[in-house]
């Protein structure tokens, strides 16, 4: 680790809301597209002449498809209850990252262009011209949030900042400022298969390998089966768990699970990654191509059943719009989603996460465990924020909080939850979430993991803490980077999925 | 009919109309346009009585507001409560025979006047208190809480220190609603209560007002958990199966 280049912000026992400090992650910008990657998503490259024309065009394209976005515009009566609900706004103290004048970026262009006070008394309502230097702005500060929700959590109104982010990045691609990291990952995803690149032949060798390690480790021959037709169970996972550290080690906790339960089951070459990265650009149709892989992938395998491996905003798509998206779930009625709900198992919730799976399991004696193999951690939970307040597990609303913690007491002895108002449906953001886990965005990840490092310390401090786990390849990524700037060691970070795999017994 | 008269009566159609059909218009575009994802902020509800009550619980409780900022919540409660009680206890003046709950909220809705100006007081206090918050704060912030507060303290006036004739009052408020026009009062606090009223009215449907229909259409509050039982999809999304499924 480099010596930063910016201050890290202090421990504190109780989380302080700083005074603003007016430009103070001005300087924040993410590379910028090229062009054979904006050009093979549809986008141009740089400001045409009428980008101005262009621009508006969009948003009001954006005003008339998403009742979100054009009811968030008008219902904000600047209460300032979220002023202080945003982790990089309380890491950075710049006061364009609270989340109302993150939107307030967008609003005050729509007033100025879409309303009529707007119109004819810009200075009375904080209307302002579209310009150039608007623009950058929201370059910087829509690149400054991971789309986490926690202000929406905390509006009256549940006015939720991601869904402004995203129809702003929406509206930078098309005029041509799209930003490097995101939207090479979205090229990759749909030429390759997955967000890091990785070919078919190259998982296949990945997976045999594993497959190795596992058996030497344990004795045990467990598979890491690759396209099976007819195979039970698809499971889907982000590209991360094939070669990551920590990642790799909750998809051994997998297979293992699944070897245990002494199901079918296969990963996909076609759909080998969980992740969609069109959910943070705010364009539904590339959300939708990326979605489509899996179902193409289910409907060539011939699966019964979908299962999602561990990913925050994969499980987000997954949970809440695969269906949509895809027709992968239930109760569609057009012959496009019937053709794949019909091949699907309905004794099950489709898809469903690797925790839903493993819970039922652990609750039906399916699976058996010895906690003691945890015993040299104490360990706790951060959620995710696309799983806690973008999703859900089981069937009662808040599952997604049980479900994880359920299982990691079931596989380990020592458990203590952090702050309640950092967790649950409170949960601080990792701050590498939304498009911003890129090397050019190191300073927002720093500042922004802030509000959960803190919360972090002060378990490690009072209970010796000594492990994190968390269901999210974003989240993993990004703490294994930014624990040391705050003093701790990268390998406190990891899958739920790599308890289970120490503590579950296989024969 | 004094000229007077006959301005108050043409400043309230106006101000009625604008009202209406604006509302009007804006609840027409909201549910014109489609919410294609599910996007609630969970937990949420998983049934539609669940999101009912969610709904009614942020509307009459401000159940989120409370979650994140007690003072601002204490203050917009006492304003919004207190406005709730002042608008019901003034429906005296357009209905005839009252309602037995219109007779019933009298009193209360006298005293309640001052938990609304002391919110609005509050909340005004705050945009110039805490950094965050003014930093913001556009004029039309201040503007419409100046507003609130000058119709508050004009109706207080008439309410405890100079009496307006009330009932020469109801019966122009009554012959605007039947066409079958009264003279008005002429007090100067009576005149200025009801030219800021009618401002209130036309600035409604173009300012942040627009919270008070906003919050139901808000699909974070509003949609129902269960997108894997359901399929959820929009007009414009579902043509893209029927182009390239
Ligand atoms: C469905 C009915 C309504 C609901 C649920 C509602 C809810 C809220 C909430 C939660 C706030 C934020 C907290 C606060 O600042 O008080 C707020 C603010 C506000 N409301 Fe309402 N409201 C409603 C109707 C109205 C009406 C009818 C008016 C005006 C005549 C009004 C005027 C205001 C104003 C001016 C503010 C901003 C206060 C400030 O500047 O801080 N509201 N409302
Ligand atoms: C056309 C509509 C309205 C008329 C004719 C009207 C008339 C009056 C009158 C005659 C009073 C004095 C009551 C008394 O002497 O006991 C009054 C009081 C008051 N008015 Fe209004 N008003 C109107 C709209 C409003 C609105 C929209 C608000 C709030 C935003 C408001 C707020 C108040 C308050 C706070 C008081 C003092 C408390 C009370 O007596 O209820 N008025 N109004
Ligand atoms: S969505 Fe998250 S990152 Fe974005 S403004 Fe809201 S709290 Fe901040
Ligand atoms: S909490 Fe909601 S209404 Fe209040 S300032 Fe923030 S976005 Fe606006």
């Amino acid at each position: 680790m480099a010596a930063p280049e910016f201050e890290i912000p202090k421990f504190k026992e109780h989380l302080e809301v700083p005074k603003i400090q007016e430009g103070s992650m001005a300087h924040i910008k993410s590379f910028i597209s090229p062009q054979p990657t904006q050009e093979f998503l549809g986008y141009p490259w740089e400001l045409g002449e009428d980008w101005k024309e262009r621009a508006l065009f969009k948003m009001g394209d954006l005003l008339g498809k998403y009742r979100s976005l054009r009811v968030f515009m008008d219902a904000c009566v600047h209460c300032g209850a979220c002023t202080d609900k945003c982790h990089y706004y309380l890491g950075s103290a710049d006061p364009k990252n609270m989340p109302v004048a993150r939107q307030e970026l967008m609003r005050k262009v729509y007033r100025r262009y879409f309303t009529l006070p707007g119109k004819i008394a810009p200075w009375l309502v904080g209307a302002e011209d579209l310009t150039k230097e608007t623009l950058a702005d929201w370059y910087s500060y829509y690149h400054q949030c991971s789309e986490c929700r926690r202000c929406s959590v905390y509006c009256p109104y549940g006015i939720d900042t991601a869904e402004v982010t995203m129809a702003g990045r929406e509206i930078l691609n098309y005029v041509g400022m799209g930003q490097k990291y995101s939207n090479e990952i979205l090229g990759k995803v749909q030429k390759i298969g997955n967000n890091l690149g990785l070919p078919g032949p190259a998982l296949e060798d990945t997976l045999a390998g594993l497959e190795e390690d596992i058996e030497a480790d344990t004795g045990v021959p467990v598979k890491m089966p690759l396209d099976v037709q007819g195979a039970e169970i698809l499971l889907v996972t982000p590209s991360a768990d094939f070669f990551s550290e920590p990642h790799v080690e909750s998809l051994i906790g997998y297979a293992k699970v699944f070897h245990a339960a002494g199901v079918s089951w296969t990963l996909s070459s076609h759909a080998s990654e969980a992740g969609n990265f069109g959910l943070f650009n705010g364009n539904y149709e590339t959300m939708r191509k990326v979605a489509m892989r899996i179902r193409d992938a289910a409907l060539e395998l011939g699966v019964k059943r979908i299962i999602v491996g561990e990913c925050g905003h994969a499980w987000r798509v997954a949970y809440s719009f695969w269906n949509t998206l895809t027709g992968l779930g239930f109760d569609g009625k057009d012959p496009f989603s019937i053709e794949l709900q019909q091949q699907l198992d309905h004794r099950y919730p489709q898809p469903m996460h690797i925790c839903e799976y493993t819970w039922d399991l652990i609750q039906n004696n399916a699976i058996k465990l010895d906690p003691s193999a945890n015993d040299d951690k104490v360990i706790t939970y951060h959620d995710s924020c696309n799983v806690a307040r973008g999703s859900r597990m089981g069937d009662e609303a808040g599952g997604q909080f049980t479900i994880p913690r359920n299982i990691i007491k079931a596989v380990a002895n020592n458990f203590h939850d952090m702050a309640a108002e950092t967790i649950g449906e409170g949960t601080f953001c990792c701050g590498g979430g939304g498009g911003l886990l890129t090397d050019d965005l190191i300073e927002v990840r720093v500042k922004g993991a802030y509000p959960r490092m803190n919360a972090l310390n002060n378990v490690v401090q009072e209970e010796k803490v000594n492990f994190m786990a968390t269901i999210c390849a974003i989240c993993k990524a990004q703490f294994t980077k930014v624990l040391p700037y705050y003093g701790f060691d990268r390998s406190m970070v990891g899958g739920v999925h790599q308890l289970v795999s120490a503590a579950i017994k296989l024969d | 009919m004094t000229s007077l008269t006959v301005f108050y009566i043409g400043l309230f159609y106006v101000a009625t109309l604008i009202l209406i059909a604006g509302l009007a218009y804006r609840i027409y575009e909201y549910s014109r346009t489609p919410a294609p994802l599910k996007i609630p902020t969970t937990p949420a509800p998983t049934t539609n009585a669940g999101v009912a009550y969610r709904m009614a619980r942020e509307v009459v409780l401000f159940e989120s507001l409370f979650k994140s900022n007690k003072w601002i919540w204490v203050f917009g409660w006492l304003f919004h409560v207190g406005l709730a009680l002042v608008l019901f206890r003034h429906v005296r003046y357009f209905q005839e025979p009252l309602w037995f709950v219109v007779e019933f909220v009298q009193p209360f809705g006298k005293y309640a006047s001052f938990a609304m100006v002391a919110g609005l007081a509050g909340l005004w206090a705050r945009r110039f208190l805490v950094d965050r918050v003014r930093y913001i704060s556009t004029p039309s912030d201040h503007l419409i809480l100046a507003l609130l507060i000058a119709i508050g303290l004009s109706g207080m006036m008439m309410s405890f220190v100079a009496h307006t004739d009330i009932v020469n009052l109801k019966a122009f408020m009554l012959g605007l609603m039947t066409f079958d026009f009264q003279p008005l009062p002429t007090d100067t606090i009576l005149l200025v209560h009801l030219t800021l009223v009618a401002l209130l009215m036309i600035i409604f449907p173009i300012s942040k007002l627009l919270h008070a229909p906003g919050i139901f259409f808000s699909p974070t509050r509003n949609q129902t958990d269960n997108p894997r039982e359901h399929r959820h999809i929009a007009p414009w999304a579902a043509a893209l199966d029927r182009d390239n499924g």
